[in-house]
């Protein structure tokens, strides 16, 4: 919260690598942690008005969740998959951040 | 032995009692303090992304929406105390109770009726004391926060924040709360939840990066609707997560004074007996010489 720069919208960690342009910086964070973040090559994520796969380039979106899974494939092509509930969806600038007020790995 | 002997003993034994008592506080508080704090930290991703979503749209959208559009006139205001359950923590919970009454002076000052709400059994005491009315109390859970308690406290607020004024909704919400700086320092902090007063906006502006112009899915309404209650319970839990790992670091402070005041204390009356102990033994051999003469002059 006191973190302005992390507070920004496409400001990036000084510790964590530029993404390259087909890639997408992906973190899924629950109220009390971070669930789960890392390079992915796609998101799949379930809003209330369907299911909404995402892309390296992706326009800026802000979308709300609905209970579901959000899937992650990462560059390797293995498939993380998290249950969120009760949450939103953001992107910009390919980084991916889904919030969720209970979120767990499957 | 004497009278004034006894009592210096006893005044130790209580010294000491007391302080293998302040040094366990100490010691507990101090074990605790790391595990609050990595509570903190780990709340951190989630309330910095809700913080960036908020700020986003708020900055972004030119929608008029509660979230985002300041009140022409404010009547009423909300104001949440966060203070301990338990004492023994120095000035834990009289900064925070301080430092409101400076808020609401200010408030009331401006016109505005003000509502409480208070967290923690010291506000609790406070206001029953002085017979001071709070709108709700929540206590029992100040030192291990859980979220579904932020939760709760969100929801009141929210709920009174869009009910119509006319029917006793509030136009801001204030919460003041002890922050954690580290073991030695805690800043009490007055922040006003709502309206938003957003920040990061300005600053995005003037590092070259300018706001994405985002996509609201289904529509910005519904998008600012679920991010406002979501919002508040982050700060809420923020603001109990600091306010715990700071009270057990003002614990421990308390408790660290108090030890080395039992020290102090010990060691002073050990003094007081040794003097004691002396004089007594002084007046007994002075007593056995001047009868010992008298004996001897007399025979």
């Amino acid at each position: 919260m006191t973190d302005a720069q992390a507070g920004q919208p496409g400001a990036r960690d000084p510790g964590v690598p530029e993404p390259d342009a087909h890639e997408l910086h992906v973190s899924i964070v629950s109220a009390d942690q971070e669930v789960w973040s890392g390079i992915a090559r796609q998101i799949i994520a379930r809003t209330t008005v369907g299911e909404i796969g995402i892309l390296a380039g992706h326009e800026p979106i802000l979308a709300i969740l609905a209970a579901g899974e959000v899937r992650v494939t990462t560059p390797s092509g293995e498939v993380v998959t998290a249950h969120a509930d009760d949450g939103f969806l953001s992107v910009d600038h390919d980084r991916v951040t889904v919030v969720a007020r209970t979120a767990a790995l499957v | 032995m004497g009278a004034q002997l006894r009592v210096y003993r006893q005044r130790i034994k209580a010294a000491q009692t007391t302080k293998k008592i302040t040094r366990a506080m100490e010691l507990i508080s101090a074990s605790r303090i790391a595990k609050a704090q990595a509570r903190v930290a780990a709340s951190g991703p989630y309330s910095r992304a809700v913080t960036r979503a908020v700020s986003a749209v708020a900055t972004y959208s030119n929608v008029d929406h509660v979230l985002t559009t300041e009140p022409e006139k404010v009547t009423r205001a909300a104001v949440v105390l966060f203070t301990s359950d338990r004492g023994l923590a120095g000035a834990f919970s009289t900064n925070i109770i301080r430092e409101s009454g400076e808020l609401v002076a200010k408030l009331q000052g401006e016109g505005k009726e003000v509502i409480y709400y208070t967290v923690g059994r010291k506000a609790a005491a406070y206001f029953t004391f002085r017979r001071r009315a709070a709108e709700k109390i929540w206590t029992g859970d100040t030192e291990r926060p859980e979220f579904v308690r932020a939760q709760e406290i969100g929801s009141t607020l929210v709920e009174k924040f869009v009910q119509p004024e006319s029917e006793g909704g509030v136009n801001e919400i204030h919460i003041v709360y002890n922050r954690f700086v580290n073991s030695v320092t805690q800043i009490p902090e007055v922040i006003r939840l709502l309206p938003l007063e957003v920040i990061e906006g300005d600053e995005a502006a003037a590092d070259g990066q300018a706001f994405p112009s985002y996509e609201f899915e289904p529509d910005v309404g519904s998008v600012l609707n679920a991010l406002l209650p979501v919002y508040i319970e982050s700060r809420i839990f923020n603001a109990m997560l600091q306010s715990a790992a700071a009270e057990h670091a003002a614990r421990q402070t308390a408790m660290h004074s108090a030890s080395d005041n039992a020290d102090k204390l010990i060691k002073d009356y050990t003094r007081l007996a040794n003097n004691a102990r002396q004089s007594e033994i002084t007046q007994q051999i002075s007593e056995i010489v001047g009868g010992a003469d008298a004996l001897s002059s007399a025979g």
